[in-house]
């Protein structure tokens, strides 16, 4: 069982979640529409490009757009829980190792202490951003179960992983918890809202380039985001 | 009921069905067959399968549901937080629900979809600035609009001024003949004033091609009289054309996308006829974003820009300060508190924010400007755009959207409101209406004329 999670399973996993996720990039792009969506998205590169890095920019730095500086809470929670659940599963030194038993390669590694904060910080901000969406209620209005589990999905691993770390119970229950929700994780992505990963980019680039573009980005100094 | 005799899926083509219409008190009738007409499931989930694409179709699938866009719209903030009013909520339950039914939706269900795209969003699109993922709202309820009214349910007034594009390339029923005359006798009448004003009509080859809002030649003349004036007074080589001469798009707020590009067409054939090296519009907003921002798409232009470049007339007038063309009278400028109101449609969706704070700086006397806050890309839309200003049936919602602007104007301590926008100037004219707080608003034109110096060789001999 261990052997087929952390051998072919994880090859499938990582596998379905990269192709998948090409697959929606690519019909992204191709679902595109000069015309329908009113963006002469190459009739000017020059203006197209500068529009889609500054609208993905912003939006990435801590604190820089407006909306970000709006909800300082919300911004601290969404980078809280972004760092970590980005950071930790390609730099984690246990990761790392597999990835040097199966590819011969490792990159930055994350020590011990860091991993740890991470982490907890993962944990943490998930449940504020539950409690978030059940307090709120502009928040709660828009929730659907779908939410509840991409949520949970995305923290499973953390907390198995944790609990692994910290040996607290069956060590070997609790490892093969943790493969299992990590590549469940995996599958998800391409098939949930957690394709955003790959398509946050594809939207904020477009609507940086529907800016750059038509609405005034060649006229003076582009948007204020 | 499939369709009713005056609301049904058909645009407005002929002379009869428009008056018919217009004589259909307030839309009495109109909305009484509205309440039974049949939704076309088919047609609305084939046209949705034609147009509804990957942007679209990924801003409501990765939507996540997180609600940072309630506070960056005014409807929102208006009705006490009141989380109907979430523009995330609003499209999702709106559009996002007839795509999940797969356009299979009742008659209750479309009316409520009619409120909501044309009574709780002005498609001002600030909403697209505060969403992580870059959703734009503004977008989706404009195309949701498309839909409703190829299915019939669209306001009265706005299927009316479809209908108008439709038949006279204007948003009221004013012919070009109507336009040329009024032109003329308007020169006539100021003619006394400044010796040797004239309209140049149908000139071939000008700097300057002027288009306007079909409304100045019905019901403010003088608007056409200021812009000839000016003009005169920097010296322009201008013309008007006397076919093609309406900017305003009343077709884009009812969602016509078909007359949209009969109108925008239009004027791109006055371009392509007179051969100007520049288009100017009158100070509106929506005219300028649907001939100017939108329009080169409706009528298929792969560059996205109209056949000659096209200002705003706010980039026109900084120009003339700038170069000396119009010279402001120090002693005559402005020394009250005035702000700025920036229109969505072409600061948020053009860019020109800077541009009329230029202006400001020519014209008002240092100290007395105040701007709103936010301001610029951020503002907030004046309460009744998008069509919102008149449509009847949405009177007390638009009373109510007013209520943003108000507070930002009260907050400036402002008596005088610059509004270079027809809609904005009818919403803020509205403001003090409803709600007596002590304003005046203005148009640019009718402001520079009193400020301007008249030149030397254009002056009066006494
Ligand atoms: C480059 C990578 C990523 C980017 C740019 C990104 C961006 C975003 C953005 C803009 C939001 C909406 C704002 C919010 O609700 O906080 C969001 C939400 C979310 N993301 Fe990501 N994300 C990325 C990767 C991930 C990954 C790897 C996961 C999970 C493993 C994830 C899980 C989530 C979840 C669960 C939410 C919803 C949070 C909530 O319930 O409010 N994201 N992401
Ligand atoms: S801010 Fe964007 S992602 Fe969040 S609820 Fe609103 S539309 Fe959805
Ligand atoms: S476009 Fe403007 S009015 Fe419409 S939902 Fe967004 S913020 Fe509100």
């Amino acid at each position: 069982m261990y052997n087929f999670l952390t051998g072919p399973g994880l090859c499938l996993s990582i596998g379905i979640c990269l192709i998948g996720l090409l697959v929606r990039g690519v019909w992204y792009v191709k679902g595109l529409n000069w015309q329908l969506d009113r963006v002469a998205y190459t009739a000017h590169p020059k203006a197209g490009i500068k529009g889609a890095v500054r609208s993905i920019v912003f939006w990435i730095l801590p604190f820089g757009t407006r909306s970000w500086r709006a909800q300082p809470f919300m911004a601290l929670l969404f980078y809280t829980f972004h760092i970590g659940v980005i950071c930790i599963p390609l730099f984690l030194e246990a990761h790392q190792m597999i990835l040097q038993e199966k590819l011969g390669l490792s990159f930055a590694l994350l020590n011990q202490n860091l991993a740890d904060i991470l982490s907890w910080g993962v944990i943490i901000s998930a449940v504020f951003l539950l409690l978030r969406r059940i307090a709120l209620p502009e928040v709660r209005i828009l929730t659907t179960k779908h939410d509840y589990v991409v949520l949970f999905l995305s923290v499973a691993p953390f907390i198995t992983g944790l609990i692994c770390r910290y040996e607290l119970g069956n060590d070997s229950f609790w490892l093969l918890a943790h493969i299992i929700s990590g590549e469940m994780l995996l599958i998800a992505v391409p098939f949930t809202k957690l394709s955003h990963i790959l398509l946050f980019f594809m939207s904020r680039a477009q609507l940086g380039m529907d800016f750059g573009i038509k609405r005034g980005g060649m006229k003076g100094k582009g948007l204020t985001w | 009921m499939p369709e009713g005799t005056l609301c049904n899926k058909n645009p407005i083509q002929t002379q009869e069905a428009l008056k018919t219409l217009l004589s259909d008190t307030r839309g009495k009738k109109y909305y009484e067959e509205m309440k039974s007409i049949e939704v076309d499931s088919r047609l609305l989930w084939d046209t949705i399968n034609k147009t509804f694409h990957s942007r679209m179709r990924t801003w409501l699938e990765i939507c996540a549901h997180c609600g940072l866009c309630a506070d960056s719209c005014f409807f929102y903030r208006i009705h006490n937080r009141d989380p109907k009013q979430v523009p995330a909520y609003k499209i999702q339950s709106s559009l996002g629900e007839i795509i999940r039914r797969k356009g299979n939706v009742d008659n209750k269900f479309m009316w409520m979809a009619m409120e909501t795209a044309w009574a709780k969003c002005t498609c001002c699109n600030r909403c697209g600035l505060y969403c992580p993922h870059g959703i734009d709202m503004g977008v989706m309820f404009s195309y949701l609009r498309g839909l409703l009214y190829q299915q019939g349910f669209v306001p009265w007034e706005l299927k009316i001024g479809a209908g108008m594009h439709r038949l006279y390339h204007a948003q009221m029923d004013v012919t070009d003949e109507d336009f040329v005359e009024t032109f003329k006798w308007m020169a006539e009448e100021y003619q006394e004033d400044y010796p040797g004003l004239s309209i140049p009509i149908d000139n071939v080859g000008a700097d300057i091609m002027y288009t306007v809002n079909a409304r100045e030649v019905k019901h403010y003349p003088e608007a056409l009289a200021e812009a000839a004036i000016l003009f005169h007074l920097a010296g322009e080589n201008w013309t008007i054309p006397s076919s093609g001469w309406e900017q305003t798009s009343l077709a884009m707020f009812a969602g016509d996308w078909e007359a949209c590009k009969m109108q925008v067409e239009h004027v791109y054939a006055a371009m392509e006829r007179l051969r100007p090296k520049r288009m100017v519009g009158t100070e509106c907003g929506h005219a300028h974003r649907a001939t100017v921002v939108e329009g080169p798409y409706w009528a298929g232009r792969k560059d996205g820009k109209p056949p000659v470049e096209s200002l705003h007339y706010v980039e026109w007038v900084a120009e003339a300060l700038r170069t000396g063309k119009l010279k402001i009278d120090p002693s005559k400028r402005i020394k009250e508190r005035i702000t700025l109101q920036d229109s969505c449609n072409y600061v948020r969706n053009h860019g020109l924010k800077e541009i009329t704070r230029e202006i400001i700086g020519y014209i008002v006397e240092p100290g007395y400007f105040v701007d709103m806050a936010p301001n610029r890309d951020h503002n907030y839309c004046c309460g009744g755009g998008g069509g919102l200003n008149g449509i009847g049936i949405f009177r007390e919602q638009r009373n109510k959207a007013l209520i943003t602007k108000r507070d930002q104007i009260i907050k400036t301590g402002a008596t005088l409101v610059l509004a270079p926008c027809h809609n904005c100037w009818d919403a803020i004219r509205d403001i003090e209406k409803e709600y007596r707080i002590g304003i005046r608003w203005s148009f640019l034109k009718s402001l520079l004329i009193d400020m301007v110096e008249i030149p030397e060789h254009l002056k009066l001999n006494e």
